[in-house]
């Protein structure tokens, strides 16, 4: 048991810090920018995202294990994944809108991103490629989203420091953006080599 | 007409507020002055190819400043001489025998993209010079993990290659350090004057203490960040450097060698990159020596200061957000 807990902690750093899927696969770079402008909007997008992430990891892995194996349709797996996500997320967008509306409005078009974003493919396929069993699909869930509300909060505060800053005007905005997540990406490479899972 | 109209804007910085351009200069000159030691024993040991290299350094960031000022119609600051201080720390952090081209690629890559396209001095987020100096080892990991043996000997001019004391730890374990330098107090003794194989400025423990001590007396750098560091990063090596056993590793060696005591003093302490709350500068501090402990003893890279240094200088604003005193009466600016 205390072995299964070694490998949990170990699935969520990796996912979230030494595989960093925006700062060392470079996924999920449109929500990355659209939404790390404030500082507002970064925090509210980071839970939403963990949450639809974990979710859709469960669902994509029972809809794997339990329809896609036995029927042996395995190779469909990506359009069944986009499929079960975009589902899923459309309803959550509909509950979000009658649950907390304010948050609906300033996350806006982003929500409906989520559905197409590449970490939110990725972490299923991922699950089914490394065949996770449920809770390790669910942690590896849990510790992309983790890495993924890193990325954009620490994005966020440097963007909202450098609002201030006498950038010169062809860098300003998302040029800038990208030269710092790069140099993000460049530290975080310092991380490599640290977990082999 | 442009030009004119933002001449008479008002100039909106971020914080520290209190200083003004002169005490900038004196600063700089400062820092630079005390890492005179360090320099000193790294051409000492390592020879003129080390001192041509830091020079090389130098004029490039100088020059580089001037020509991106000068190219885009800035006020030219070169005189201020953080540009200066970034090619002598730059020239410090890099093997000896790297060729020519290296330390011009690096001082591009510290002045121009980590410096100037933030809007120059005062707004980079990153430390210039471990930006450049994290862009060569990627760019150029061979060539940046060339270690040339310390000769003592100006004069010798083909050095042998060795292995620095933390690649022999990651590889061979301590064992084989102590095989090498006789006993612990030999160890602790060659670390202390720098007469082992590393970067140019990094070896003399003496001289990085001297100079820290002049920053210190001059009140430039307070306690909060080195001594979080290393306290940090002793306590860490004292835990878990040794293999099998808890609490029996050697933290001095750690302190000693790599660019800790380089690193602790003189990088993580650039008023820019850390936190400007002494509370966030303890925090700042415990993270960069969790995060080079961490990659020392686990990570793929032998040496971690760097790493830590910068993933660190990510987390500065954030931690200056969490640690910024309430403005009293302040209404956020809505701003479209």
């Amino acid at each position: 048991m205390t072995m299964d807990f070694t490998k949990l902690f170990e699935l969520i750093v990796a996912a979230s810090l030494i595989n960093n899927f925006v700062f060392t696969r470079f996924l999920g770079l449109c929500i990355f920018f659209g939404v790390s402008k404030k500082m507002e909007t970064a925090v509210g997008m980071s839970v939403t995202f963990t949450a639809v992430m974990m979710i859709s990891a469960a669902l994509s892995w029972v809809i794997f294990n339990f329809v896609m194996v036995p029927l042996d349709i395995t190779f469909l797996k990506i359009i069944v994944f986009i499929g079960v996500i975009a589902a899923f997320v459309q309803a959550s967008d509909t509950i979000m809108r009658k649950v907390a509306p304010a948050l609906y409005y300033k996350l806006g078009i982003y929500l409906a991103l989520i559905s197409t974003n590449c970490i939110i493919l990725a972490v299923p396929l991922i699950n089914a490629g490394e065949h996770y069993n449920f809770i390790e699909s669910l942690a590896f869930g849990l510790g992309s989203g983790i890495g993924f509300a890193l990325a954009l909060i620490i994005m966020a505060s440097i963007r909202e420091k450098l609002e201030l800053a006498d950038i010169p005007a062809p860098f300003r905005g998302l040029p800038m953006a990208f030269i710092v997540s790069g140099l993000i990406a460049l530290a975080f490479t310092g991380f490599s080599g640290l977990i082999t899972l | 007409m442009e030009k004119l109209k933002k001449d008479h804007q008002l100039t909106l910085s971020v914080s520290p507020h209190v200083r003004s351009e002169e005490t900038t200069s004196r600063i700089m000159w400062s820092v630079s002055a005390s890492l005179l030691p360090a320099t000193v024993m790294g051409a000492y040991f390592f020879g003129p190819k080390a001192v041509l290299n830091v020079a090389l350094c130098i004029i490039a960031s100088i020059l580089s400043e001037f020509l991106y000022q000068k190219g885009t119609d800035r006020k030219i600051t070169v005189n201020d001489g953080s540009a200066f201080l970034t090619g002598l720390l730059l020239g410090l952090n890099l093997p000896p025998t790297v060729p020519f081209y290296i330390p011009i690629v690096g001082s591009v890559v510290a002045v121009v993209i980590t410096k100037q396209l933030f809007g120059g001095l005062g707004y980079n987020v990153f430390n210039p010079a471990l930006i450049g100096r994290a862009f060569l080892l990627i760019s150029f990991p061979k060539l940046m993990t060339i270690w040339a043996e310390p000769t003592a000997a100006f004069i010798k001019l083909d050095a042998k290659t060795t292995a620095t004391p933390l690649g022999i730890l990651k590889e061979e374990g301590v064992a084989k350090l102590l095989e090498m330098f006789g006993d612990n107090s030999n160890l602790y003794l060659q670390l202390l004057s720098g007469h082992r194989a590393g970067s140019i400025g990094e070896t003399s423990a003496i001289a990085l203490l001297l100079g820290a001590a002049f920053l210190f007396y001059r009140g430039y750098i307070t306690w909060h960040i080195p001594v979080s560091f290393l306290g940090t990063a002793g306590l860490m090596a004292w835990a878990f450097g040794a293999k099998g056993a808890f609490f029996a590793g050697d933290p001095i060696v750690h302190l000693l060698s790599g660019g800790m005591l380089l690193g602790a003093f003189f990088m993580a302490t650039d008023y820019v990159t850390c936190p400007s709350v002494k509370a966030g500068q303890i925090l700042f501090g415990a993270g960069c020596g969790f995060l080079t402990m961490l990659i020392r003893l686990k990570g793929g890279y032998p040496e971690g200061v760097m790493f830590a240094i910068l993933i660190m200088n990510c987390f500065s604003p954030l931690i200056d957000r969490g640690f910024k005193t309430k403005v009293f009466g302040a209404k956020k600016e809505v701003k479209k």
